[in-house]
């Protein structure tokens, strides 16, 4: 049951479909960088920007704004390009990616582009900044919400559960984390190179608020959002069942396409196949 | 200009020529020769199996092959009680990661302790390029250097890191290994002598004006100057020191005291790296002016090589520059 009406859907789909293109574009151009990770990622970066935060492109450093810590750093070209189509910058600069003396370094930096919130691409450390921030703004009674974005890699990491034990101790609801459950890293998929399930059961012991969602049911993500606000007593765990490279079906559920690039003429298929889901969309056939 | 003694690559001077390579390659045919003289060597990685070239390594010896995720302070303290066992765990991830982030596990477990684990610091040095500054170990040397027991290694081409890490196999104590990410010049062949321990004398002029002490990648640079000012009628010396530690002290001071003034390269910060340890040794045995080309105190960012080489002051000019005032200083 969600609460968006259609032609609020209609239009976070279509966004996160150019979010999609735009990845692309900005891939060939860097000749370097992850596919997998921010095409799966795509949706739910959409309903942050679009639809969940309380933010402001224009003064991005707003007292009261809520924060998006992206801890997985390697998957930031989807970050820059939401934040490029939100109106952080504009879409030209996307071109920069990756290159020497652009704000849009290969893994994100903080004083480098305002909005991105923290330094990130070392995995495991973000869960543990956001529970600083969300303590923090406890402190002096702030009402904004702090989101931290996880990879399932990224649950390998003893910090992510030192920082787990930490927020559940001080009943963060005020922190809400976003796992990436795309199964795979850089070996292989997460169950062959180090098993993470019961990934669930595993924050609910920890004191968390759990809840399992499809990362590209963009309605259903802003539901569990919902329900996590609500808890006030514990932080939140939404683990998002995506799919890495979504939206190409030649890539989709491959781990080799984790950290490689696609070159000009991959990236021309890719646009190709976006553009005509782009029509679906827009059609309002989607499904 | 090289001495022919080493039997270092023809073509490392000819710009068409020349061949590259990265030497973390090097690392991953070593530890194959190392895995099939010694049943006791393991290899443990944190999910960089094919960029840290552990790879084939996997391959060949699957039952020696131990994944552990992504997880580096595990990576090291595994190895250790591997070690304390009595195997020989290399281990590999990046640089930033490993020793990066398990620093003080290593310290402990690995360094006090006193075993034999050799940590492979892969894709160190602003050469990382487009990743940028948190990917670009820059501070790794000076870490593993100021640990007692450990030994330092800092290859400077494929070759020598194969030698590298086969000789650290059999070192039975703790060791570091640096490696780089991109192609760089292949320097030496298979028949250059490699022994930890040693630095080796590549162009050895009977009176230099000074001296260059170089580690890893950036030795290439430090010939091209030589040969470069030669016509200029500046004469300089070059000396590999793939060990930092223990450093030959015998070779640096000869060296020092027929030149009489020293530059150093490396991709490193200034502090804590090669020119570091020269400099600390030589202000007691001998002081010389001194010039140390290296980056000066500030992080990486997302570039290419020869961007972030000419950006960081590591390129053949400012090298050139470098030995130009270190000689003026000699006059003062
Ligand atoms: C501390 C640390 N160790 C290793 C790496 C190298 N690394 C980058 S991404 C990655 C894979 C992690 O899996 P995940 O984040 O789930 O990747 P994805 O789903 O985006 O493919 C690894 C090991 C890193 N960035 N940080
Ligand atoms: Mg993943």
């Amino acid at each position: 049951m969600s609460f968006l009406d259609d032609a609020t859907l209609q239009n976070l789909e279509s966004k996160a479909n150019q979010i999609r293109q735009s990845i692309v574009s900005m891939l060939v151009e860097a000749k370097s960088g992850h596919t997998a990770g921010p095409l799966g990622m795509a949706d739910i970066f959409t309903a942050f920007y679009f639809h969940i935060l309380n933010h402001d492109p224009k003064n991005p450093d707003k007292e009261d704004r809520d924060r998006l810590i992206l801890s997985n750093g390697h998957i930031v070209p989807v970050r820059y390009a939401t934040m490029a189509h939100a109106g952080y910058f504009p879409l030209e600069e996307l071109k920069t990616l990756r290159k020497f003396g652009s704000r849009l370094q290969g893994h994100p930096e903080r004083h480098m582009l305002p909005g991105v919130e923290t330094t990130s691409g070392p995995l495991g450390e973000g869960l543990s900044q956001g529970a600083g921030i969300a303590y923090a703004g406890r402190m002096d009674k702030k009402k904004f919400f702090t989101y931290v974005l996880l990879s399932d890699g990224e649950m390998q990491c003893g910090l992510t559960w030192e920082a787990g034990m930490f927020a559940a101790a001080n009943k963060l609801g005020n922190l809400i984390a976003v796992i990436d459950r795309n199964n795979i890293q850089i070996n292989g998929t997460t169950e062959d190179v180090m098993p993470l399930e019961p990934l669930a059961d595993k924050w609910r012991a920890f004191g968390w608020h759990v809840e399992e969602v499809d990362g590209h049911n963009i309605s259903g993500f802003i539901d569990a959002i919902n329900h996590a606000k609500a808890i006030t007593t514990a932080p939140s765990m939404i683990i998002a069942h995506t799919i890495p490279g979504k939206g190409i079906a030649d890539i989709e559920y491959d781990f080799k396409w984790h950290g490689t690039p696609p070159n000009a003429d991959q990236g021309a298929e890719f646009l190709k196949e976006l553009r005509t889901l782009q029509g679906k969309i827009e059609g309002g056939h989607s499904e | 200009m090289l001495n022919i003694k080493l039997q270092l690559d023809q073509d490392v001077l000819h710009p068409d020529t020349i061949k590259l390579k990265p030497t973390r390659d090097g690392f991953g045919t070593g530890l194959i020769e190392a895995g099939k003289k010694d049943e006791r060597v393991v290899v443990l990685c944190a999910d960089l199996a094919e960029s840290t070239r552990v790879e084939e390594f996997k391959k060949t010896f699957p039952e020696r092959y131990i994944e552990i995720g992504v997880a580096e302070q595990n990576l090291a303290t595994v190895a250790s009680g591997m070690a304390n066992y009595g195997k020989i765990p290399f281990i590999a991830s990046y640089a930033a990661f490993s020793p990066g982030r398990n620093n003080e596990q290593i310290r402990t477990t690995i360094a006090l302790n006193d075993v034999p684990v050799i940590i492979a610091g892969c894709h160190a040095g602003i050469s990382v390029g487009p990743d940028g500054a948190t990917h670009q170990a820059l501070e790794d040397i000076g870490l593993m250097r100021m640990l007692p027991n450990m030994t330092v290694v800092v290859p400077c081409d494929a070759f020598e890191a194969h030698r590298a890490t086969v000789a650290l196999a059999q070192l039975g104590k703790p060791g570091y290994l640096r490696l780089g990410r991109e192609k760089t010049p292949v320097i030496t062949t298979e028949q250059t002598p490699f022994e930890i321990g040693t630095a080796y004398t590549y162009v050895d002029q009977e009176n230099p004006d000074v001296v260059i002490f170089a580690c890893g990648p950036f030795l290439h640079t430090a010939l091209l100057v030589a040969e470069s000012m030669q016509k200029d009628t500046t004469s300089v010396s070059v000396v590999n020191v793939p060990t930092i530690k223990p450093l030959d002290t015998k070779t640096i001071l000869e060296h020092t005291k027929k030149a009489g003034a020293v530059v150093t390269i490396e991709e490193h910060q200034r502090a804590g790296g090669l020119g570091s340890a020269i400099a600390e040794y030589l202000v007691s045995e001998f002081p010389v002016p001194m010039e140390m080309v290296a980056v000066n105190d500030r992080f990486g960012q997302s570039g290419s090589l020869a961007e972030l080489t000419k950006e960081y002051n590591l390129d053949q000019d400012s090298l050139t520059q470098a030995v130009s005032k270190v000689i003026q200083r000699k006059s003062i």
